[in-house]
């Protein structure tokens, strides 16, 4: 179910060139404002939880999620040299899964890891917050990359739809109507990330089970119909 | 130009191109100002889909009716409960909606300039009589007009509103040419920073996560900064750090200069000399982003 070649032509449409320097500015910039917050405020666990929540989990991580997800398969439906690939014989759920784990990886790495970083800049770790932040920021580099791949086989505006899923269905509704909370990758995410740490900083609206289950009811189901979606693509000309 | 040319070729050398009977143009040539205003009113109308498939109307009218209902809303409310002022003010109502101006400028930025680079369709233009300074100007004055429509709209709604419900008509008028002035200069930053950025890459969909990280990043991550600034009392920091990003630039002008309130955390807007840094600053940026578009084309042109 995983196949070498796809992952490594993959890697390289993600990676190639000067995207990963694109890619990882995100990253560095969360970085450095973790070491001027840190230099400005000394470290305060408050601080710290609310910088990783609110930069790091709730617009670094979707936004990479979108590129990564998406990019994996959107421009190669986009210029039509997906053909090529579903001609060889590889089954195309394996391709999908393949996608998948490079999305994921890709998120991981770009997202979660510099969070770890941040989280270490900012207070040390006190009180778990860089560890349960991590946590939450792996679990939903999952969960987005499934959905991001998906919209990807789905859409020719993957990009916009996921930003839109992820700024202001999340980010907006998320605050301004409580039950959209309920439905958001991030909430479901934090919620893991509560269970792990058991402190009072990382809160989530939604219990654990709940987020659990929705997670991998997402993640499997959005893999399970990119799979589907890509045996019967159609390639459309241009607009 | 169909006539036979005969070649500089050795004496006694009979090769010539003949005419093969192409018919040729004697028509009026409407020249470079013509060719500049089609290319700036087929990249505004492209920009909310006119002329284009229903799929690529879809995005750009939706934003704009997202722009507009909550215009209409507050409008609704104002009449109903018989209100004196608006609960919202003209120059404030950009930034409260920054997030769709946004993800607008994001998804049609990359249209505007894109594609055109994908398919190396630029040769093409500049082998007509438009330059690189005219194809940048077409562009970037239509995407700016295209977001000045988007913006501008909503401020319209709640201009005739604001009359239909008899509130001070000098007031108004006076807030209403605030914001219009505030969303004038706000076209005109996104659309070029959204232009700089898409003009990078031929890919549709990176230059549209691009655009977008670009502004909410620095949002966030400038908002992050003064609400620690302001919780650490070192409140004279925060609207220095407030020029890090295209929102709170122009958030922090319509505060200083044209009568808003502030929307930065503990109300620490910028005082009238910084509201001039933030100007200058904000034209610096309008003025580099042309300049980086000028020197982009003037390489992908060739």
């Amino acid at each position: 179910m995983y196949d070498p070649t796809v992952a490594r032509l993959t890697y390289r449409a993600l990676l190639g060139r000067r995207r990963a320097l694109i890619l990882g500015a995100l990253p560095m910039l969360l970085i450095a404002i973790s070491v001027v917050v840190r230099g400005l405020a000394g470290a305060d666990d408050q601080t710290a939880a609310d910088l990783l929540g609110g930069l790091a989990l709730a617009t670094m991580v979707p936004i990479i999620g979108v590129i990564a997800g998406t990019g994996a398969i959107g421009p190669e439906i986009d210029d039509g040299s997906v053909v090529y690939l579903l001609s060889k014989p590889v089954k195309r759920p394996t391709i999908i899964l393949t996608k998948l784990i490079v999305a994921i990886a890709v998120t991981m790495v770009f997202s979660a890891l510099p969070t770890l970083v941040a989280g270490f800049i900012l207070n040390g770790n006190g009180q778990q917050i860089a560890v349960a932040y991590t946590v939450a920021a792996l679990v939903a580099s999952i969960a987005y990359a499934a959905l991001f791949l998906l919209l990807g086989t789905v859409s020719r505006h993957a990009v916009v739809f996921g930003l839109v899923y992820a700024l202001v269905w999340e980010a907006l509704f998320g605050s301004l109507v409580p039950g959209a909370r309920t439905l958001s990758v991030q909430q479901w995410s934090l919620a893991v990330a509560h269970k792990v740490t058991g402190g009072d900083l990382v809160t989530s609206d939604v219990s654990l089970t709940t987020g659990t289950v929705l997670l991998v009811v997402v993640t499997v189901l959005a893999t399970w119909y990119a799979g589907q979606k890509l045996r019967s693509l159609t390639l459309a000309g241009e607009e | 130009m169909a006539v036979e040319h005969p070649l500089a070729t050795p004496a006694g050398d009979q090769s010539r191109i003949h005419d093969i009977g192409y018919r040729g143009y004697d028509g009026p040539r409407l020249g470079r100002a013509y060719a500049r205003l089609s290319l700036y009113s087929q990249t505004l109308r492209g920009s909310y889909g006119l002329g284009r498939s229903v799929k690529s109307k879809a995005l750009p009218m939706l934003l704009f009716a997202v722009m507009c209902v909550p215009a209409a809303i507050m409008v609704a409310v104002a009449v109903a409960t018989k209100a004196h002022d608006l609960p919202v003010s003209y120059t404030r109502y950009a930034i409260i909606m920054q997030a769709v101006i946004s993800l607008y400028v994001a998804s049609q930025a990359p249209q505007a300039v894109s594609r055109d680079l994908r398919f190396k369709t630029i040769p093409l233009y500049f082998s007509r009589p438009i330059e690189t300074a005219d194809y940048v100007q077409a562009k970037f004055a239509a995407l700016a007009s295209a977001m000045f429509i988007l913006t501008g709209a909503p401020l319209v709604v709640l201009y005739v509103g604001a009359l239909l419900s008899k509130m001070d008509f000098a007031h108004q008028t006076k807030g209403f040419g605030q914001g219009l002035l505030s969303v004038a200069l706000l076209s005109l930053l996104f659309a070029g920073i959204g232009l700089v950025i898409a003009a990078v890459t031929p890919r549709r969909g990176f230059g549209i996560a691009a655009v977008i990280a670009v502004l909410t990043i620095s949002y966030g991550a400038v908002s992050t900064l003064q609400a620690i600034a302001d919780a650490q009392d070192s409140t004279g920091a925060v609207p220095w750090i407030g020029l890090f990003s295209p929102v709170t630039l122009i958030g922090g002008v319509s505060s200083a200069l044209l009568g808003g309130t502030s929307a930065f955390p503990g109300g620490h807007g910028p005082s009238h000399g910084q509201g001039a840094v933030y100007l200058l600053v904000i034209v610096g940026l309008i003025a580099a982003c042309y300049g980086l578009l000028l020197r982009r084309y003037k390489k992908v042109g060739l």
